[in-house]
């Protein structure tokens, strides 16, 4: 045991720091993982959920009037909002759930922020009849009391976090003290594609659907793959997701866009890729907001789901090694795409979603005309609306207040 | 390596006693008074010293030690003023005593894992216990510790399993600490039936001596405890009795524990 081995790393990412504890659990977990994706009765069983449940494949949709508004490339979108549940979240609670189940787990924790994993998992918990009990942090179920009400209303019981920054890292920190000591028959869902190895292979897999549909749907719809492809990035999921199947693609731009806050010198935001340095938080090695001293930094941004100071290993590599461009959004720019797309498109995103929207605006005109752009629909923002209503809504555009 | 925790286990097997030892959080309530603390303990009989350093997301602690870490970080508690300030008066004040640094692997990191384990033996340090740190992923940091003569002291669990846990055993460096429960730091009324089996695998694997820890709060579970490790760790017990009642306190509780340490 006297050499550093690469135990699920991506580049000097990613890793395993955990207490002893849970190691022999991470261990058979990957095991578990591995025998199930060798077993083509499991991906069957996966397959099935998410078109009899989930409502897979979700659709590609042309985004004609922003398409017209941002006069550039023609913009695409691929709807994970229209997934059961209403965000991309559940592709990955669904396949973790019947990991569990072929685990014999008995019970299921998760971590959430803005309540969507959360909703998500205590969605996959009632169809598969396991108890469920969800970490949040206190300041997101205040925000979030819509998603507090569903995980309930689904039978899941929501334990408000009130340590640190009372938000999605604390309830990480307290879903992991609680794994540590239930391990034996509890199965912890993480939400996104973070933590110790094999978590960020596992949930990558299970979102890498939204990206093999998109390529199969952009052959379909406008005959070659998107010249570039957008997401926002919180803990990365639904970017790695989206992203992972285009890896090799060298001609498809990938674009994540991080929570720039209240802007980059403000000192509160939730961009880690862009201004976070190296060090280790829940589990793994990644880019992580911190100060000189190793305390991991407060993340601040409108929307709880991007409010995370740490991200995914994979993406942190993916964007150290220039394969990812990393862009940020800031809270005002989310706010405003949020109408923009309400009003142009018939859409309400989700508030993490808006980030990857005010980019893909200008994305849009640096491309130009011919080229097709890909915006990962993350979520839609109904879980939002109290947030962004209190602070009033602007008057729709031609309409006389 | 480390003599100076060797010594301190031999020490105490002369006297016909297990080894107490103590953790203690490093600036709570602040960094000077956190030194009483500590130095409190030793004078209750605690044999080696843990010193805590403070880390905003604690992963293996339970409330008390998190609330610990919380005031610390709030008095401005960090590894570097801890290794400048907390430390060598310390070790002045108890030259005999072993002092550990008990700390998260980012505040290790942040810091340099050079830079620190040079620091760290400079300023009279002689191991360090990393609960984030399982060994697939110290290989790096332990040659340089090695290096530098820092003991990286490393942990078993109850889930660990016995290959596993006599692997790690035979290649410890100071000693080994076997965790009591599976679970968080924090004093449990009782402890697993299975834990005295546990701790006979470990030390006939070992080279080292091996301690017992998380959940120890009593004479009674320090009793039971020794008939079967050379040692048993106490925190969050002797940091919630600093913090209600000051060092006195704590002092007291060492010296109990001691009692029941007596062979
Ligand atoms: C709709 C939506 N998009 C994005 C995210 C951010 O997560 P990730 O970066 O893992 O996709 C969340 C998290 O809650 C979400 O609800």
């Amino acid at each position: 045991m006297n050499t550093q081995t690469a135990v699920g790393r991506f580049g000097r990412f990613g890793g395993r720091y955990v207490p002893e504890t849970l190691v022999p659990a991470l261990m058979e977990l990957e095991e578990a993982y591995a025998a199930a994706r060798a077993d083509p009765t499991f991906d069957a069983e996966v397959a099935q959920v998410l078109r009899e449940f989930v409502g897979r494949p979700t659709t590609l949709t042309p985004a004609r009037r922003l398409t017209e508004a941002w006069g550039g490339a023609h913009v695409w979108l691929k709807r994970e909002d229209l997934a059961h549940t209403g965000a991309h979240k559940i592709n990955n609670t669904v396949g973790q759930v019947l990991l569990a189940r072929r685990m014999g787990k008995k019970r299921i924790i998760a971590e959430t922020g803005a309540g969507q994993h959360g909703v998500a998992t205590a969605t996959a918990c009632a169809l598969f009849g396991l108890p469920c009990e969800v970490f949040m942090g206190a300041l997101d179920v205040e925000r979030q009391a819509l998603n507090v009400f569903r995980m309930r209303a689904l039978g899941a019981v929501v334990r408000p976090v009130e340590s640190g920054s009372r938000t999605l890292k604390d309830a990480m920190n307290e879903a992991m003290r609680t794994w540590v000591s239930q391990v034996s028959d509890t199965h912890y869902v993480i939400g996104s594609a973070a933590g110790p190895h094999p978590y960020p292979t596992v949930v990558r897999d299970f979102q890498a659907i939204i990206g093999r549909e998109l390529r199969t749907q952009a052959q379909a719809a406008f005959g070659k793959l998107p010249d570039a492809i957008v997401a926002c990035v919180g803990g990365g999921s639904n970017a790695i997701g989206v992203l992972h199947p285009f890896i090799g693609d060298t001609g498809v731009r990938l674009i994540g866009v991080e929570a720039g806050g209240h802007g980059l010198d403000s000192g509160q935001y939730g961009a880690s890729l862009t201004l976070g340095t190296e060090g280790v938080l829940h589990g793994s090695r990644s880019l992580v907001l911190q100060d000189a001293d190793g305390q991991i930094q407060e993340a601040h941004s409108i929307s709880a789901g991007l409010d995370y100071p740490g991200v995914g290993p994979e993406l942190a590599h993916l964007a150290k090694t220039g394969r990812m461009e990393v862009r940020t959004a800031t809270d005002d720019e989310a706010l405003a795409s949020f109408y923009e797309v309400a009003r142009l498109e018939g859409i309400l995103p989700a508030l993490e979603t808006s980030h990857a929207f005010a980019r893909g605006r200008e994305l849009a005109r640096e491309l130009g005309a011919g080229k097709y752009l890909v915006i990962n629909c993350s979520g839609r923002g109904d879980k939002d609306v109290a947030t962004i209503s209190a602070r009033g809504v602007p008057p729709a555009v031609g309409v006389k207040p | 390596m480390s003599g100076a925790i060797a010594k301190a286990f031999a020490r105490a097997k002369a006297r016909g006693e297990g080894a107490l030892v103590a953790y203690g959080m490093a600036g709570d309530p602040d960094l000077p008074r956190s030194v009483d603390v500590f130095a409190a303990m030793v004078e209750g009989g605690a044999d080696i010293v843990e010193v805590g350093v403070a880390f905003s997301d604690p992963i293996a602690d339970g409330p008390v030690i998190q609330g610990a870490a919380e005031r610390a970080l709030k008095a401005g508690s960090t590894l570097k003023r801890v290794l400048d300030e907390v430390v060598p008066e310390l070790h002045r004040r108890c030259p005999e005593t072993p002092l550990v640094i008990m700390t998260y692997v980012n505040v290790i990191m942040a810091m340099g894992e050079e830079r620190f384990a040079k620091r760290a033996r400079e300023r009279g340090i002689s191991g360090a216990i990393l609960p984030d740190l399982p060994p697939e992923e110290s290989g790096s940091l332990r040659a340089t510790f090695d290096a530098a003569g820092v003991d990286l002291i490393p942990l078993c669990a109850p889930t660990t399993p016995p290959a596993r846990a006599e692997a790690i055993a035979k290649d410890a460096r100071g000693f080994v600490y076997c965790v009591s429960v599976a679970g968080v730091t924090g004093m449990r009324a009782e402890l697993p039936a299975d834990l005295s089996q546990r701790l006979e695998l470990v030390r006939k694997a070992s080279p080292v001596p091996v301690v017992a820890g998380f959940g120890i709060s009593t004479a009674e579970q320090a009793r039971t405890l020794s008939a079967h490790a050379d040692g048993v760790v106490v925190g969050s017990a002797l940091v919630r009795a600093a913090h209600t009642e000051g060092p006195q306190a704590a002092r007291a509780l060492c010296a109990e524990i001691k009692r029941g340490l007596k062979r």
